[in-house]
């Protein structure tokens, strides 16, 4: 028996560790150091209908345990993503969740339509919640009525399930998570990052090129870990649980508070391998709890 | 091949102001091939700092399955490296990047290598190759003041060297622009790292040349995967843009726009 295999809406993971979009690429930079195929499943870059170059430099700035980020959604566009990156990546045995975005609905949808019809896409994550371009994404992850509005023209097009990418930057993430699930949304995914700043003490400027960036990290687990647990309470779709994932321990708690998979980001960029590493000691973990598979640690925090 | 590796502090040094030189050892060393790729040092096994610091890679020995590289203890992460004692261990990803196209230059050939204040580090390597290969180096160094220049000596075994400082505390006052001006022309080619500012004025001051700039920028990942250290290129490069963690740091003269 696999300890670790987790099903949830067209998703059948090996294991619940996934890297997050945005922290993986399209994942040629990890393949040079390990074989993808033992992740869950990889949740891709962000793609846009067109190609984009993204935010000027600097695009990053370290916090305390954490860093702030305001890359802007680069990526090669649609065509690219479909034609080269997901081709490459159909040599792993892993499923791919595509990360979608836009500036109009109809960019949305336009992406999901045709990003969903790729074969080792087994589920899209649409992306309501950056927090660093000007239009789109986190216009559409605020307002509870458009993200359900959204919600609903993605699923009517794609050929996969749905699971909608929620901003933290929010007053009540309970309603927002209603809305997308009223929607028809599959699962939910969150948190994304939190809005932040850093100054230059010398200059009293940002040091970000955009001014704010989303905050990442170790810094941020407390806030997403209280989300995931709130969300949980409101919601019956499934919840794949991000936000300074970094430790086996982070796994079991985002897991206890409700989350059935979770995602690992910034962890990545300070260590490249800490997805492998998470994937082996978990067992370890399980044993330690006296737990004997892990779908036994969902939710238990409610119970 | 990228590794990981906790290696162990041999020897470090503190060769000028706030710059250190710091000897580690570890099999990690057998995958540095050129001069000019860096490592990517976490400096703490907590979260804070959080992100790994990019350092230039100084000299290897590849014998002593040694590496040396050289750093300003500016900042709180280089601050934590700097207090690091022989055989403590130090965690280390690399080697990372592309370094410099050593071969280019031929024998018999005379280049230019000009580095800046904490741009000079991966210029030693670099020489110390050129030199192997049959190559004639002149070192144009530039540092701020007297108490920040290093490895004057080093560089003057492997070629004529000439130090710049912009207070004129020691060797020629200004910018190395202006001792490059005094210099011969007939080189072939040159090599330089250092702040962007200086990058440009080479790039300007030998437009027909043949020119390899490394460049430094703020990184996340160091791999390539965070998009952070994007440059845009110029008209003539057929790629919108390149990241200088993993499709440089070093460049040919005329890809990244400055």
């Amino acid at each position: 028996m696999n300890r670790l295999k987790v099903e949830l809406p067209g998703l059948s993971l090996k294991n619940p560790i996934m890297p997050a979009s945005g922290c993986f690429g399209f994942g040629k930079e990890y393949a040079k150091l390990y074989d993808l195929s033992v992740l869950g499943a990889i949740m891709i870059k962000a793609t846009t209908v067109e190609t984009r170059l993204g935010n000027p430099t600097p695009r990053v700035a370290e916090t305390a345990s954490g860093m702030l980020n305001a890359i802007g959604l680069q990526n090669p566009g649609l065509e690219k993503v479909i034609a080269e990156e997901l081709v490459w990546l159909e040599q792993y045995d892993t499923p791919i969740i595509a990360n979608v975005a836009g500036t109009l609905m109809e960019d949305y949808v336009e992406v999901a339509k045709q990003i969903s019809k790729s074969k080792n896409v087994h589920a899209l994550e649409i992306n309501i919640s950056c927090p660093n371009v000007k239009c789109g994404g986190i216009t559409f992850g605020t307002d509870p009525a458009v993200a359900a509005e959204l919600t609903a023209a993605v699923k009517a097009v794609s050929e996969v399930p749905v699971y909608v990418k929620l901003s933290p930057n929010v007053t009540d993430i309970g309603e927002i998570a209603r809305a997308v699930e009223a929607g028809g949304a599959d699962g939910i995914t969150m948190i994304n990052t939190l809005i932040g700043m850093r100054l230059d003490t010398r200059t009293g400027k940002p040091v970000i090129a955009n001014g704010t960036g989303g905050l990442s990290g170790p810094a941020v687990k407390p806030v997403a870990l209280r989300m995931v647990y709130e969300v949980a309470k409101h919601v019956s779709i499934p919840i794949i649980g991000m936000g300074g994932i970094t430790t086996v321990d982070d796994v079991i708690d985002f897991m206890s508070a409700g989350a059935s998979a979770v995602a690992v980001g910034t962890a990545n960029f300070v260590d490249p391998f800490v997805c492998p590493t998470i994937i082996e000691h978990l067992p370890e973990k399980l044993d330690w709890l006296g737990i004997n598979h892990v779908s036994e640690l969902i939710g238990r925090s409610h119970r | 091949m990228i590794r990981k590796e906790r290696m162990k502090v041999i020897e470090q040094n503190e060769i000028a102001r706030n710059i250190y030189e710091l000897t580690l050892s570890g099999q990690l060393v057998e995958e540095m091939k050129g001069a000019g790729q860096f490592v990517h040092i976490r400096v703490s096994d907590s979260y804070e700092p959080l992100l790994r610091r990019p350092i230039s890679i100084a000299s290897i020995n590849h014998e002593l399955e040694q590496f040396t590289m050289i750093y300003r203890a500016e900042g709180r992460g280089t601050s934590l490296l700097s207090i690091k004692k022989p055989g403590e261990e130090v965690d280390v990803l690399g080697p990372l990047g592309n370094g410099f196209p050593v071969h280019e230059a031929k024998k018999g050939d005379t280049v230019i290598l000009v580095g800046g204040g904490i741009g000079v580090p991966p210029l030693y390597e670099l020489s110390k190759r050129l030199v192997e290969n049959g190559v004639k180096p002149i070192h144009v160094l530039g540092f701020q003041s007297h108490d920040v220049v290093f490895y004057e000596e080093k560089f003057s075994e492997l070629g004529d060297t000439h130090i710049v400082t912009v207070d004129g505390s020691q060797g020629h006052l200004g910018f190395v622009t202006s001792v490059l001006a005094e210099l011969q022309q007939d080189f072939s080619m040159y090599f330089t790292c250092g702040p962007l500012p200086m990058l440009e004025a080479l790039q300007n001051m030998y437009p027909k040349k043949k020119g390899f700039l490394s460049f430094e920028e703020r990184m996340g990942c160091g791999i390539g995967a965070c998009f952070a250290c994007v440059c845009k290129t110029t008209e003539q490069c057929s790629v919108d843009y390149v990241k200088v963690c993993s499709d440089g740091p070093v460049f040919p003269a005329g890809v990244v726009h400055i």
